[in-house]
């Protein structure tokens, strides 16, 4: 295992999810229809944003690309192989809302958790590592531990752990839910500064309309009991940077997708 | 100079504690002057302590044996039953009830029954009550932190295709260890006090349980506080040593706190 990653095959789809569905306690009093009927295709590259209220299934239905939760019915591919194959072959990475560093490891000890996982040779792994903190550029914080830093460095320390090993696919669940404003906005820019450098394919949780439409290629409207696709609103709006949060066309798509939130939640 | 002056910090409030509480004490005393036996000052302690200085250091050495050992052995059947219920369902389902049940058993009260058992004369018999006693609090507490694991964390593992004892030996039990400690600097008093208790009812004769009867027995009252002193004296030395051991081996937890 040598984590090269990348070169392998090159199926055209990254994710290709056919009448997805999931109840969670099927038969018990307590059963949820958390989705239901997900047909979704996701293409090499793209960057996806899942969008949608509360309890829209949009957390169960990132869980589902990765092999966390079981369908109950319908197939999900990663990759082209069935998501179990991809999670154990280490296609896709996962980030989280909360950053979920491990405080007994110093910064740099957590970028190599996954790489350790791997087995890989410490001398590798610290040269990874090093490269991954210059990526989020944290580099002078290699030694510090979790708790010292602030929870946007905590953030990039993540997704730099999330990227160590060079998956092939971004899993993000509402990464940037907890921080402030202008930090989010930050981490914005920089989480759009490393698809573009490193190509890797993003699907993204968001309850943000905006972040929604700043970040992604495509947006997928999810609508709440049992969750399920509104609407999949397509968002070019090339290359990103400070002037787009200005751009009409952004505002446009904005206006858009909100339409279509507000579609999928009519009774 | 700072490390001086941080080492005078923490070091000058309990000492100057201690001197209020025990000149306030001899000074009391000097002024209301009860009878001995109620209670006598610092001083007559001091002197009994140096009277008696051999069967005190004897005693000390017994009863502190029967401390640490039943301590150590509790500390690590209490972990090992944590660990144990964490990682196996049908574990949980029987050791669960069966720790709930022996924690409900009032166990001082088993110390003549464990004298029957073991012998009367016996150090086994104190030490299986200190075991007893030191074994649920660790085995509550480190369950806790096995199971109080931020729900992400375990997703994360998962997703790189982790399996169980792995996820025990990289989140739990590093996630486990201030719930270890905690419990581990309850179970060192609790120990003494175990230690001292049992050998009111049976075991070595020398030790500092049957000292503290003897002596009150004959109502030399100042022998008698001079033992529990000597206990005393176990119970902050072994805390002493958990709060050493406990920053020694995870030293993140105290950066940590520092910074939050």
């Amino acid at each position: 295992m040598t984590g090269t990653g990348g070169a392998v095959d090159s199926h055209p789809l990254a994710v290709e999810i056919r009448g997805g569905s999931k109840i969670f306690n099927p038969g018990r009093h307590n059963e949820v229809k958390a989705v239901a009927d997900i047909d979704l295709d996701i293409g090499q590259g793209d960057f996806v944003t899942l969008i949608g209220p509360s309890g829209c299934g949009k957390s169960t239905l990132l869980r589902l690309i990765a092999a966390l939760i079981d369908t109950t019915e319908g197939t999900v591919l990663v990759n082209g192989k069935t998501a179990d194959a991809a999670r154990l072959d280490r296609d896709y990475s996962m980030v989280f809302q909360r950053a979920g560093l491990f405080d007994w490891r110093n910064v740099s000890r957590n970028i190599e958790l996954p790489l350790e996982l791997m087995g890989w040779k410490a001398a590798d792994r610290r040269r990874r590592s090093a490269e991954m903190l210059e990526l989020v550029k944290l580099g002078e914080f290699a030694r510090h531990h979790p708790a010292e830093l602030s929870g946007g460095m905590q953030q990039r320390v993540a997704i730099a752990r999330a990227m160590s090993f060079h998956p092939k696919l971004l899993l993000m669940d509402e990464p940037f839910g907890a921080l402030d404003e202008m930090t989010r906005e930050h981490m914005q820019n920089e989480l759009l500064r490393i698809w573009n450098e490193t190509q890797i394919t993003v699907v993204f949780v968001t309850h943000s309309i905006p972040e929604a439409v700043f970040l992604s290629t495509k947006v997928v409207v999810m609508s709440p009991r049992p969750g399920r696709i509104a609407a999949v609103v397509d968002n070019d709006l090339g290359e990103r940077n400070e002037a787009t949060r200005d751009d009409p066309a952004f505002f446009a798509n904005v206006t858009t997708v909100r339409n279509a939130l507000r579609g999928g939640e009519r009774p | 100079m700072t490390a001086a002056r941080t080492l005078l910090r923490s070091w000058l409030p309990p000492v100057v504690a201690a001197g209020v509480i025990f000149g306030g004490w001899e000074a009391l005393l000097a002024i209301i002057r009860p009878d001995g036996f109620v209670l006598p000052p610092p001083s007559e302690i001091g002197g009994a302590v140096a009277q008696n200085w051999d069967a005190i250091v004897t005693a000390t050495g017994v009863t502190g044996f029967i401390v640490i050992t039943g301590l150590l052995a509790g500390v690590v059947v209490g972990a090992a039953f944590a660990l144990l219920v964490t990682a196996f369902r049908a574990a949980n389902e029987t050791l669960t009830p069966l720790a709930v049940a022996i924690n409900a058993v009032p166990i001082i009260a088993l110390a003549p029954i464990f004298n029957a058992w073991f012998g009367i004369l016996s150090p086994r018999s104190n030490q299986a009550v200190v075991v007893v006693l030191v074994f649920f609090p660790v085995f509550v507490n480190t369950a806790r932190g096995l199971t109080q694991v931020e729900p992400s964390q375990i997703e994360l593992m998962e997703s790189y295709g982790a399996r169980k004892w792995r996820i025990m030996r990289e989140v739990r039990i590093p996630n486990a260890m201030p719930f270890f400690f905690t419990a581990l600097k309850l179970a060192t008093s609790l120990a003494v006090i175990a230690a001292i208790v049992a050998e009111y009812f049976g075991g070595r004769q020398d030790a500092l349980g049957n000292l503290i009867t003897n002596s009150a027995g004959l109502t030399r009252y100042d022998d008698a506080w001079a033992a529990v002193l000597a206990g005393s004296l176990v119970g902050i030395g072994l805390y002493a040593l958990a709060v050493v051991i406990e920053r020694l081996v995870m030293p993140w937890y105290f950066t940590a706190r520092r910074s939050a």
